[in-house]
């Protein structure tokens, strides 16, 4: 699952988008309402995508390489 | 903050200078009652916070109680430039033997209270000022020590009164000089101060602005007068340009983007950082460039804020361009501000490259910024671009200096 806004891309692993656990932790985890996770999957709110601070918590809220955030003014690179 | 005369009358007799006796009434029966109480021939007074009283009709006279309520009741109904009074003010009709002028007013520039002093009172001190400059004393004076009564002479000598009258005028003005202060005044304003056939000075109308941001420290005061804590009192009412401002800054918690303020220019401001708009906006306009409104955007806006900010800006009529700058940010984020003013440009179906005249915010993640700035092809600058620079550039590239 992607999702692109203007300035920044969220990828979410679809083997992971239906975790109800990992969803309510990344809807937790970002400061800007970018993950919805009270339907028990991952949703990504596209209209908050470019809020986006580039603070790494969801990526520390999941397991790895399964959420990427991605700067698309950046010839895509991939936040670490 | 501005003040009804009626509430700075009111503020000028607590300070020591002498006044008319006048009441505030809000009904006929009570401009009746005021005008008993003064026992005498009165002027009726519309309490607007605007100009041009006279010439609506606001301003009327009457000989006995019985007139001032007839007169009371139709200028109580006046509006005047789109504001209704609050009420009269009921007010001793002096006779004057002559109108003089005192009033003090903070000196941006000199970052200090000039004293004012004029024997041509009852019309605008800036006519007079620019007319007959030889009518017009001034001082500046501390904001911390008391006006001495040397520098108070000085200002009123300055127009050539002497004598008895030097003598009676020099107290009035050092009062005059400590409420200012004493009040946080922005501007207060005696005019006219009439010399009586005794030879007395009364305070024949007041005007008074107070800083909005010490209202907090006169509380008491502006309770005593009845100001409520909502009432905003600004000199004009806001244009739509500056309700919608508010709407933008009220859609999101993070962040501010405040004092959105309309002017008629064609250069569009995203400016911000603390003192650095104001910096800004005396800078564009020094090298020639007509803003078309003043704001202060920082506190870490979110995308949308910024992005709500300059899609307003851009699409005020007559904007051509806009230059975006801050001094040099640490709480608010240069990359985020780049994402909100580019997204507004292309929501408008506009391009950043052609829109954004100059974007010079130098600071809190401004390297992520610059990447966003130049895939969209902005000119952007960093610190070693000053303010002032970026300010030339940004009037340069929308035709050089304005006319």
């Amino acid at each position: 699952m992607r999702t692109d806004a203007i300035f920044i891309g969220i990828q979410v692993d679809d083997a992971v988008a239906g975790d109800a656990e990992l969803a309510k932790r990344l809807d937790e985890a970002c400061p800007v309402d970018i993950y919805d996770g009270s339907e028990g999957v991952v949703r990504i709110r596209r209209e908050n995508v470019d809020e986006c601070v580039l603070c790494r918590l969801c990526l520390d809220a999941s397991p790895a390489e399964t959420v990427k955030v991605i700067k698309l003014y950046d010839g895509d690179a991939v936040l670490t | 903050m501005r003040f009804f005369e009626y509430e700075a009358r009111e503020i000028v007799k607590r300070a020591g200078i002498p006044v008319t006796t006048f009441g505030f009434a809000t009904t006929p029966e009570e401009a009746r009652r005021a005008a008993e109480e003064i026992g005498g021939p009165v002027v009726i007074k519309s309490q607007v916070l605007t100009g041009g009283r006279m010439k609506a009709g606001g301003v009327q006279f009457a000989d006995t109680p019985e007139e001032a309520a007839e007169k009371a009741g139709p200028v109580l109904e006046l509006v005047i430039n789109g504001q209704e009074p609050r009420g009269v003010l009921v007010d001793t009709k002096a006779e004057v033997e002559q109108e003089y002028y005192a009033g003090v007013v903070w000196d941006g520039i000199r970052k200090q209270p000039v004293i004012l002093f004029s024997d041509m009172g009852g019309i605008d001190i800036e006519e007079v000022a620019e007319q007959h400059p030889d009518h017009v004393g001034r001082q500046h004076f501390s904001n911390i020590l008391p006006l001495s009564e040397f520098q108070a002479k000085q200002v009123v000598a300055a127009v050539g009164v002497t004598g008895p009258a030097l003598n009676k005028l020099v107290p009035i003005i050092k009062r005059l000089a400590q409420m200012f202060v004493d009040n946080d005044l922005t501007l207060c304003e005696i005019n006219p101060l009439g010399r009586m056939a005794d030879g007395s000075f009364v305070a024949l109308d007041a005007h008074m602005d107070m800083e909005n941001e010490a209202r907090a420290r006169h509380k008491a005061l502006l309770e005593e007068l009845g100001v409520g804590d909502d009432e905003t009192r600004e000199a004009r009412e806001p244009t739509a340009f500056e309700l919608a401002g508010e709407a933008v800054d009220n859609a999101s918690h993070r962040g501010v983007a405040g004092n959105v303020t309309e002017f008629d220019g064609n250069i569009g401001l995203v400016i911000g950082a603390g003192g650095g708009s104001l910096t800004l906006f005396d800078a564009v306009r020094k090298y020639g460039g007509k803003p078309a409104n003043y704001c202060e955007i920082g506190g870490n806006p979110s995308v949308e804020k910024a992005c709500g900010l300059a899609k307003l800006v851009l699409q005020k009529p007559g904007v051509e361009k806009i230059a975006v700058m801050m001094s040099i940010v640490s709480n608010t984020r240069v990359d985020i501000v780049a994402r909100g003013v580019i997204k507004a440009c292309l929501e408008l179906d506009m391009d950043p490259a052609e829109k954004i005249a100059i974007f010079r915010i130098p600071g809190a993640w401004e390297d992520e910024g610059f990447k966003i700035l130049k895939k969209y092809g902005v000119e952007y600058a960093d610190r070693s671009v000053s303010m002032h620079e970026a300010a030339e550039r940004a009037v340069e590239k929308i035709g050089g200096r304005a006319a």
